[in-house]
């Protein structure tokens, strides 16, 4: 209940709707370890927050919960309460659940055997969702231009993406996500495999993002999540240790194993 | 010095092989030669004629090569619904699992069972039953060799399609879940398109396969000099042909017999090639 209340706290100042909440979410891979403890937390429409720990603490499992990629792995176990939209994801039909909170990897992954503009359409063309010519064209360039790639594509949508920079291919990505209009864009270290340019480029395109879209990214750089996200989590061993809005956490936070990790002391 | 010899030795053992090859590639072309002179290679390409009689003698391999193509493209079409779902479940649906190396260690043994005793199995089961449910006169012909040929080019298609299948990469199968995307689905839009040219590149090298395989068609084809007009026909494939008249041929005869060695030679290399090129280049991206 203390994380609640924590909640509470911080967005007094901001009346947001929250669209996503974990409710006591416990997740096993194996029998009686647990990658996720009891975590409960809220999160803001319209905000970026980010999920900072050391590896193996369970935040991509955590993030990987709310579109349940991580039942991928047979053997996995979930307990407690998803809230997207007020409704539980765990009951939900997976592949709704997938439309709705669009998903963002480490590496980019366009399709290789799919145009720039079959990639932008993928979610329409594997969910049967029958659109017109021109619906698509439209698709297509709104997506592309909410990413940033538009002008430096538009030439050559019919190409294959194999040809883009590391950094374009992820806007691909991205834009392949924001084609289905999800209510959140879950992101699992997006800027990992880039070069500091890239990585710029695509927080600020998030910092866009955000005016229509909720964004929950994990995140290994510290600096990411200063510069960019609302709030912020941090989670050690299975645990949300904390999770406040990104200015206290950083100049204030409450718990020891924050401080420290946040300082470089571990991690 | 010890490294000195030893690389020799290896640069020896590698100069023999290629020696060798050359060397069957020698007599293959001197002993068809009398042939070819004879009839001209096209002509004894597309001939069907197969005329022993002392005087009036006329060899062609036409029979023979469209016997051969005939037998091994069908048992491709009919090794597909068996080993593309095997392929499937071991490289993709129970990868990594128990059950999906017993199930690919049950299809390899398919593999290792000798060609005669396919053979066997396709003259004392098989036939009586084509005979029975009226697919062919007498039980043997194209369609009883071309099934037999289908279960023995199973294994091959399979571990290598299974292969191809399962380097697909998982980032890209997780792109395609996280869109909404059913297995099935997924199967549809990234496996097959991203590991399309492994698994072509697997039923080539059956085919090669299929091409060169004697002994269980030769016992089930029915050995008759004619092209086949019907599956149900009888007939005779290059392999067979050589295997049955080496023994009493020579001559003209015996230069035609080899020069029909030399036609699947280049017809099994070309074939292999290709599947090996198409291969290299997919495992290359």
């Amino acid at each position: 209940m203390t994380i609640m209340e924590n909640m509470q706290d911080t967005t007094q100042g901001s009346p947001k709707h929250c669209i996503l909440e974990f409710k006591d979410v416990s997740i096993s891979y194996t029998e009686g370890k647990w990658a996720v403890k009891s975590v409960n937390a809220a999160i803001k429409e319209r905000s970026i927050t980010a999920i900072m720990g050391p590896s193996g603490c369970g935040k991509s499992t955590l993030l990987r919960s709310v579109n349940r990629m991580h039942e991928l792995y047979p053997e996995i176990k979930t307990t407690g309460q998803i809230l997207l939209d007020g409704k539980d994801v765990l009951q939900m039909n997976a592949m709704e659940v997938r439309r709705k909170a669009g998903m963002v990897f480490q590496r980019p992954n366009p399709f290789p055997t799919m145009s720039i503009y079959e990639n932008v359409l993928a979610g329409y063309k594997l969910n049967g969702i029958k659109v017109s010519k021109a619906q698509k064209d439209e698709i297509v360039q709104k997506s592309l231009q909410d990413v940033g790639l538009w002008d430096e594509v538009k030439d050559s949508l019919m190409k294959r993406g194999s040809f883009l920079s590391g950094g374009q291919q992820q806007r691909l990505c991205i834009a392949r996500a924001v084609a289905l209009r999800p209510r959140i864009l879950l992101m699992d270290e997006p800027t990992s495999a880039l070069d500091p340019i890239a990585t710029r480029k695509i927080e600020d395109m998030l910092l866009e993002l955000k005016k229509e879209f909720t964004i929950l990214i994990v995140t290994h750089n510290m600096s990411q999540a200063a510069r960019i996200s609302d709030d912020s989590m941090f989670m050690y061993l299975g645990e949300l240790v904390e999770f406040s809005d990104t200015q206290t956490i950083f100049t204030n936070p409450r718990d020891k194993r924050t401080e420290e990790y946040l300082s470089g002391q571990f991690g | 010095m010890k490294d000195k010899i030893f690389r020799g030795l290896l640069y020896g053992a590698c100069v023999l092989v290629l020696l060798l090859c050359a060397a069957m590639v020698y007599s293959l072309v001197s002993g068809s030669w009398q042939a070819f002179g004879q009839f001209g290679f096209f002509r004894f390409l597309f001939s069907a004629e197969w005329d022993p009689t002392a005087g009036k003698e006329e060899y062609g391999a036409w029979a023979f090569v469209t016997g051969t193509l005939y037998t091994s493209f069908l048992a491709l079409v009919l090794c597909i619904p068996f080993s593309l779902p095997v392929a499937l479940f071991t490289g993709e649906y129970f990868r990594k699992t128990r059950i999906a190396s017993v199930i690919s260690s049950i299809v390899d043994l398919l593999a290792g069972i000798p060609s005669i005793v396919y053979g066997l199995w396709g003259f004392y089961t098989l036939c009586p039953l084509m005979k029975s449910w009226g697919l062919s006169d007498q039980g043997f012909g194209v369609l009883t060799s071309s099934i037999v040929l289908a279960i023995m080019i199973i294994p091959y298609a399979s571990s290598l399609s299974a292969e191809f299948i399962s380097m697909v990469p998982n980032e890209l199968k997780e792109g395609a879940y996280s869109l909404g995307a059913t297995r099935l689905e997924v199967i549809r839009t990234v496996v097959f398109p991203v590991a399309g040219s492994g698994i072509f590149a697997g039923y080539v090298l059956a085919l090669g396969r299929a091409l060169g395989e004697t002994m269980a068609v030769t016992m089930l084809i029915g050995n008759t000099i004619q092209i086949p007009r019907s599956l149900g026909d009888t007939g005779n494939t290059m392999a067979s042909v050589i295997a049955n008249q080496f023994g009493e041929a020579s001559g003209l005869k015996l230069s035609s017999l080899i020069a029909i060695g030399l036609l699947l030679f280049i017809i099994t290399a070309v074939i292999n090639f290709l599947g090996k090129l198409i291969m290299k280049r997919q495992r290359g991206k």
